[in-house]
């Protein structure tokens, strides 16, 4: 019982930040709710004992996207600036829309039964997910590591090339 | 029924899901409507890592989509805001509207 109460102040948490990173109108605000909305995934990835998953996220997206977004904010405008929110019409419409997607989307998840395996679990530890990993047998997973390894190396060189700044001279 | 089931985490990522579409399609500011892109992101990463643990426990595979979906999201907001920082010099603005120098 205290798990799901513990669940559910963490989704409300979730879900809070996210709105509000939504529909504020200071961009450094809405980077800050955006990073408590990541943190909160991060304390579900732990709930549901996943904590490699949890310590990558809170590596990756809280300490490497959110501060890159606030050194962009920093970098492109005034950080106190209000932004212009955008038209009520379409901002009603779009509610609107999302809302009764939502309401069907609600309906479904909260009516549908799934059918939990009874399987023996795999415990997600570090050992595990390294070696299968790097494995190169029917279900390793060394062929996408490698694809994404190069994807990332074409990344870095693209964002240097992309951001710097045009000499004078060609 | 004290655990958390696999309904929860659904439709906690189904409004997280929705909020993400909200975001994306109201803003006209290039570096939010990237965050609104993350939470979309990170709603999608949840269901994977739930799909794993509920229905497919024998092995993980959906883990490992995840590991790949965060590696390329990094990827992917780096070159956006290489993109960003290049268009704010041209034009002096982060506007969606003012990124128009490829129009005929």
């Amino acid at each position: 019982m205290e798990t799901k109460i513990i669940f559910y102040i963490v989704s409300l948490v979730i879900l809070g930040a996210a709105l509000f990173s939504v529909i504020t109108s200071k961009v450094l605000h809405a980077a800050v709710f955006l990073l408590f909305s990541l943190l909160g995934i991060a304390g579900i990835y732990f709930m549901l004992d996943y904590e490699f998953i949890a310590a990558v996220q809170i590596s990756v997206y809280v300490g490497g996207i959110v501060v890159l977004v606030i050194f962009s904010v920093f970098l492109t405008q005034e950080a106190g600036e209000h932004m212009q929110l955008p038209k009520i019409g379409r901002a009603l419409a779009t509610a609107g829309i999302l809302g009764i997607t939502g309401w069907y989307l609600i309906q479904t998840i909260a009516g549908f039964s799934f059918k939990h395996s009874a399987e023996i679990a795999i415990a997600p530890t570090m050992k595990t997910i390294g070696s299968q990993l790097l494995d190169t047998n029917k279900f390793g997973f060394i062929i996408p590591f490698e694809g994404v390894s190069f994807l990332l190396l074409a990344a870095l060189i693209g964002c240097i090339v992309i951001a710097l700044k045009p000499t004078k001279k060609i | 029924m004290s655990a958390i089931g696999l309904n929860d985490i659904l439709l906690l990522s189904g409004l997280l899901f929705i909020i993400g579409i909200y975001g994306f399609l109201t803003r006209r500011n290039l570096i939010t409507m990237l965050m609104s892109i993350e939470l979309i992101l990170n709603s999608v990463n949840l269901n994977f890592v739930a799909f794993n643990k509920y229905l497919h426990p024998n092995n993980l595979d959906g883990l490992f989509f995840t590991l790949f979906i965060i590696t390329i999201a990094a990827a992917e907001a780096a070159v956006a805001i290489a993109i960003i920082i290049n268009l704010y010099r041209q034009t002096k603005s982060v506007d969606v509207n003012d990124g128009n120098s490829m129009h005929y």
